[in-house]
Order: structure tokens, then C-alpha cells, then sequence
């Protein structure tokens, strides 16, 4: 397991892995959807993503991808096992603490962009901010840093729909950034994108991974996963290192 | 391409989250963040906010305007009546019922000659039913074993000026007056029903009748009376007749026909000139019976009206309720991204629910507006006043939010309850 130490994680002493609390620590978590007959869509499985790594986490439809994605967003509850967030126990917390972590601490990024169509790019990326206790008068310049982040400087107050796909999904991961997430969670995020847009989100993945952010992104495309310093395989519900 | 990412804390940028990370904060949704979402949520889709507070629109101003224009149309009907009503004072001895025969009433023979007197007094007169026995009425002196020409017909006693207090109108001849009064002449008027049964047509010919044995002549027929319809149907003789041939004590009543906006100013003086020695043998009647025909029409014409505006409210709650829960269904994706950006249950409730809740209030401001307006324009067609209780508009715009925000508590829970996996998903 590979730690690359950033200013993102500049509160852990450096060169001291076991000091470090992961942003992500699956123990022993499963998933079983009630039947008849119950699906067990994820066996129990560890899992731990380090402050500042980029994991893939690939596998053909139907391995339970998907399962993971929601149990890593905090959209699901595991059956069994611990996960841990940032080191705080997930299973004991309630609707509304899940909640406030998720709106916290995971950016996420979806494969359908989900950008308010009627909004201007700055407005979908300040949506973000509003649920989790940010002063509104912070939040329009950090909207526009989030976007400078992501190339859009010059798109803040257009609308999604005169967008490119590639601009769109930049959008999001700015929306994803703005509130500085411990990690930013894609989910196929080039699923619905050509070639040229996929290899654009790809760039603006690797600048975020530089500048020390937490990434892991769930796909089924190779290329992108290649991008990634570490492999993570899930198939039939079992994950395996790649 | 080439993206150059700096580290998010270099330069100018805003400073970075500091974060306990061992904390964890609850979600929060601020007012002014609130009504921002409801704000771009109802703006972003214009033309649906219109069709959706189009049923709130017509249901307020079916209600606005049927209750305005039932109080309107209810003012004319009473404004009507109360020229008549407002204007009539009645004096009685306490002691009897109206119209009754007293033998105890201090009511003086000379009551119309004082009230007269009394500023703001158009016309007054005394009225007493008189008891005759039992004598039949008729109008010539021969008994016909074959035809029924005597009648058991009422007879009352009055001064000279009854007729005008009572309004009354002559069709033929005269009203005795105070010398036939002071001489007891043998006179009498008749009532047109009277007149009829006894029939007699005209009067220049002097025609007689007799009650009973003894004699009157007719001098004239009354053709309609305001008050006091019971003259219709009576022999009317004079105070001095009445006492010389049946022996009447007193005066019943007293009759007071009085100036516009003068009637509580007679009804205050009238039973001290009357009976100043005993003021309170005298009972005092000002504007009767006309304002319970007033509550009827309005509580009628209110009823009718209100069930329907209340059908048209109904209606436009339900298409709020209708477009509300499609609009939650149609944004699912947006609701599962609230989610995942960290919105409660709670907060995506509260959205829904205040959305709905100002369509209805916007509904409810368009429909009083013009509701007040159809009001006003109805008015000036026919010529009304409009009336309007302050408190109306008001009402309804409150009524109307009040719909928006029940028919938005089904949506608004649908919403609440989405599951962020699905709905992100569907996108």
C-alpha cells in the first residue's frame, strides 16, 4: 500500500503509516439484500484508502460496484462489519449525521453529471455549500476557486445546457470540491463521455491526486482505471487487489 | 488538453475548511438558503409555477368575488327595505300586546297632535282595534234569505293622520280628518278587501253600511297602505265615532311615520310627550322586523356562493397537489443530489412543502386581486356600491397558502422519502 503525503494530510507526521487514520476503512463490511432469496451483493470485505491515494476500484456489471459506491457514499448501510469514515464509526451514527458527513466529506461525481439544468455553473457549484453550515458570503468565492481549479473560470455563469459533456463533468467535480472533501467519489464518471472528454476528466483527476486529494473511482474502463496508483477488483462480490 | 491544478490553499483563494475530524456536524439549511431553493426551484420552471397557481387563481377569485358580490347584491336588497323600516316607530302600552284593546292604556286621544309637534315627525296617528260585539257588516238594510251579504269584517279606530303614517295611498274619496273626529260623524273608510266583500266601488253616490243596526257613510276606499296591512281588510271609522257608538277608552297604539335618520330621535321623545306623568306605562318600538329579512337574504346568498367557491378551491387544491407530486417525481435526480450533497430528509420536505406553499400564496394574492376587481367591475355595470369586508382579501390569500401547503404535505413526504441510490441512479 503505497502513502503519498500532501498538504491534505499535513496534520499526520510524515514517513508514520501506521499513525495515519485512513479516510477509508472497510472491516470485514458486507451487503446482503433481503430475499427471497437474499443476495449477499457484497461478501465481507476489507478495505483501507489512505490520505492523498488514488484507488480504482473496477468490475464488470453486476459485481457489485454499485454496492460499494453507495456503502463508500454513505447512500447505503452495510449488513455487517464496521466502516469507518475519517475514523469515526458509521454504523452508530444516525439518518441526519450521515447526512452531514456525506455533505462534509465525500464529493461526489456522477456518471450523469446531475447539474440543476435552470442554474448557472457557479450556482450548481455553490448548491453544494448550502447544507453544510458554509457562510453564505464564503461561498461564491469559493465556488469561483473551485472552478479555477477545474479550467471554467471562463463558463461561471453559463448554463449546463450550452456545456460540453467534459465541461459538464468538470462542473461537477468542482461542485464535488468546493466543500474540500476528505474524498471525492467518481462513479464511472466517463461512462457517458467520448474518448477526447474522458481523457479531460482524466487530466483534471491526476492534477487533483498532485495536489493531494483522497480519489477513488468505481468504473469498468480500463484506461481510466490505469490512471490510478492502485487497483482495487471487485468481482461476485469479493474485492481483491489488482 | 492540460489542466494546472494549484493546491487549494496557495494564492488568493479563499481559506481552506477548518475541520475537527473527529466531529461530526450535522446538516443545517438556512432561511435565506431555504428561500433561495424555493425561490430558483418555483423560477426555474416559469411556465409550470403559472399553470400550477392557475387552480388556486380561479378558486380565490370565485370566493373573493361571490362573497364580495353576495354583500354587494345583499346591500342593495336591504338599502331597499330600510327606507321603510328605518323611518317607523310604534308606541304601546307595555302592559298589552300590540293592537290588543286596552282599558288601561295611557296613551292620550290628542297623541297625534302631540307628536306632530315633535321635530323630525313626518306624520303620526292612533290605531285601536274595535270590538262591535260581534256585528255583522253590510251594506244595504234588507235581509236576503237567499244571498250572504253580511260579513264579520274588522273594524278600527284611528286619528286623521293615520293614513300618512302608515303610507297610505286612496283610491277613491277621502280620509276622515280631525272635524269628523271631534263632530263623532257616523264616517267610515273602508280597506279595499272590505270594500270588495261589501261591494261598494265609489263613494260620490254616499253609500252606507251598517254594522249591525246602525248606519255609516262611506266616504272613501283606501287603495294600498306601506304598514299596518290589517287596514286592508278593515272598516276604518274615526276615534270620536268609535267612542260615541262602541264606547273605545283609549287609543291601542301609536303610529309614527318618521323623518330619514330622525327615528331614534322620535323613539327617545315620543313615549315623555305621550305620558310624561308615566313614561314607563309606554312601550317604544323603533325599525323592527326588516333586519332579520336582511340576515336571511345574506346568509342565503352567502351559503349558495360560498359552496361553490369552495367547489372551485377544492378543485384548485387538488391540481397543486397534482402538479406538486409530477414535479417531485420529475425531479428525483435533483432530490437524490441534495441527498448525496448532504440534505436531510427534512430539508428536501421543507423545500417541497414552502414551494407549494408560496404557489398558493401566489395563487391566493392573483385570485383576491382580481376577485376585488370582478367586485368592482360588476359593481359599476349595475350601478352597486360595491361592499367588501376589509378582512376578505386577506383571508383568502391566507386560505390560499393554506391549500398550497396541504396539498404540498403528500408531495413533499414522497419527496422526503427518496432514496438518494435510486434517484441518482435514474439520471
Amino acid at each position: 500500500m503505497t502513502l503519498i503525503d500532501t498538504g491534505a494530510g499535513a496534520s499526520t507526521p510524515p514517513n508514520r503509516p501506521e499513525a495515519v487514520t485512513p479516510v477509508i476503512e472497510l472491516r470485514e463490511v458486507g451487503r446482503t439484500f433481503p430475499g427471497p432469496p437474499p443476495v449477499e451483493a457484497l461478501k465481507p470485505s476489507n478495505l483501507r484508502i489512505d490520505p492523498g491515494e488514488y484507488v480504482s476500484i473496477v468490475g464488470p456489471s453486476g459485481s457489485g460496484k454499485s454496492t460499494l459506491l453507495h456503502l463508500l457514499g454513505l447512500l447505503d448501510r452495510p449488513t455487517a462489519g464496521e466502516f469507518l469514515l475519517d475514523g469515526i464509526d458509521t454504523g452508530s451514527l444516525g439518518d441526519n449525521a450521515r447526512a452531514g458527513l456525506r455533505g462534509s466529506r465525500i464529493g461526489f461525481v456522477f456518471q450523469s453529471f446531475h447539474l440543476l439544468q435552470h442554474r448557472t455553473v457557479r450556482e450548481n457549484v455553490e448548491l453544494a455549500q448550502v447544507y453544510n453550515r458554509m457562510p453564505r458570503r464564503d461561498r461564491r468565492a469559493r465556488a469561483e476557486a473551485a472552478l479555477e481549479r477545474v479550467g471554467l473560470s471562463h463558463r461561471i455563469d453559463f448554463t449546463p445546457r450550452t456545456l460540453s459533456g467534459g465541461e459538464r463533468q468538470r462542473v461537477a467535480v468542482a461542485r464535488a470540491l468546493v466543500s474540500e472533501p476528505s474524498l471525492l467519489l467518481a462513479d464511472e464518471p466517463t461512462g457517458n463521455l467520448d474518448t477526447e472528454m474522458s481523457a479531460e476528466i482524466m487530466d483534471v483527476f491526476d492534477a487533483l491526486h498532485r495536489a493531494g486529494l483522497t480519489l477513488a473511482v468505481i468504473t469498468h474502463d480500463l484506461d481510466v482505471s490505469a490512471r490510478a496508483e492502485r487497483r482495487v477488483r471487485i468481482t461476485d462480490g469479493r474485492l481483491r487487489p489488482a | 488538453m492540460t489542466v494546472d491544478i494549484s493546491t487549494p490553499a496557495m494564492g488568493d483563494a479563499p481559506a481552506p475548511v477548518v475541520r475537527d475530524r473527529t466531529t461530526v456536524q450535522t446538516p443545517r439549511l438556512g432561511l435565506r438558503d431555504l428561500i433561495d431553493e424555493m425561490v430558483s426551484g418555483l423560477l426555474g420552471r416559469p411556465g409550470r409555477l403559472v399553470l400550477t397557481a392557475l387552480g388556486t387563481v380561479l378558486g380565490i377569485t370565485a370566493l373573493v368575488s361571490t362573497l364580495g358580490l353576495a354583500e354587494t347584491a345583499g346591500n342593495q336588497i336591504v338599502s331597499r327595505f330600510d327606507e321603510l323600516a328605518e323611518t317607523r316607530v310604534v308606541v304601546a302600552p307595555s302592559d298589552t300586546g300590540f293592537g290588543g284593546q286596552s282599558g288601561t292604556s295611557s296613551i292620550p286621544w290628542n297623541a297625534e297632535e302631540r307628536l306632530t309637534r315633535l321635530n323630525g315627525v313626518a306624520a303620526a296617528g292612533t290605531k285601536s282595534d274595535v270590538d262591535v260585539s260581534g256585528a255583522l257588516s253590510k251594506s244595504v238594510p234588507i235581509v236576503d234569505p237567499l244571498g250572504i251579504n253580511e260579513h264579520q269584517i274588522g273594524v278600527i279606530a284611528t286619528s286623521g293622520g293615520l293614513l300618512d303614517a302608515v303610507r297610505g295611498q286612496m283610491a277613491t274619496g277621502r280620509f276622515f280628518d280631525a272635524g269628523h273626529d271631534e263632530r263623532r260623524d257616523p264616517v267610515v273608510v273602508l280597506g279595499p278587501a272590505a270594500a270588495q266583500r261589501l261591494n261598494i266601488f265609489q263613494v260620490d253616490i254616499q253609500p252606507a253600511i251598517f254594522i249591525g243596526e246602525q248606519a255609516f257613510v262611506v266616504i272613501g276606499i283606501i287603495d294600498d297602505v306601506a304598514r299596518e296591512p290589517d287596514l286592508l281588510n278593515a272598516i276604518v271609522m274615526p276615534n270620536g265615532t268609535a267612542r260615541e257608538f262602541y264606547g273605545l277608552s283609549a287609543p291601542a297604539e301609536v303610529h309614527i311615520d318618521a323623518d330619514v335618520g330622525a327615528t331614534q330621535l322620535v323613539a327617545g321623545q315620543a313615549a315623555e310627550v305621550l305620558a310624561p306623568d308615566d313614561v314607563e306605562s309606554l312601550r317604544v318600538q323603533a325599525s323592527s322586523g326588516y333586519t332579520a329579512v336582511r340576515a336571511d337574504v345574506e346568509g342565503d346568498v352567502n351559503a349558495l356562493f360560498f359552496v361553490l367557491g369552495g367547489v372551485s378551491l377544492l378543485v384548485g387544491g387538488l391540481g397543486i397537489a397534482n402538479v406538486t407530486l409530477v414535479s417531485v417525481l420529475e425531479r428525483t435526480p435533483e432530490i437524490g443530489l441534495r441527498r448525496a450533497l448532504g440534505a436531510a430528509r427534512r430539508h428536501i420536505a421543507g423545500q417541497f412543502l414552502l414551494e407549494s406553499t408560496v404557489t398558493g400564496l401566489l395563487g391566493g394574492i392573483i385570485g383576491a386581486s382580481v376577485g376585488v376587481l370582478l367586485i368592482v367591475a360588476v359593481s359599476a355595470v349595475r350601478e352597486w356600491t360595491p361592499v367588501l369586508d376589509g378582512w376578505l382579501p386577506f383571508a383568502a390569500v391566507g386560505l390560499g397558502a393554506l391549500i398550497g401547503l396541504i396539498a404540498g404535505t403528500y408531495p413533499a413526504l414522497r419527496a422526503a422519502q427518496t432514496e438518494p441510490i435510486t434517484a441518482l441512479r435514474s439520471g
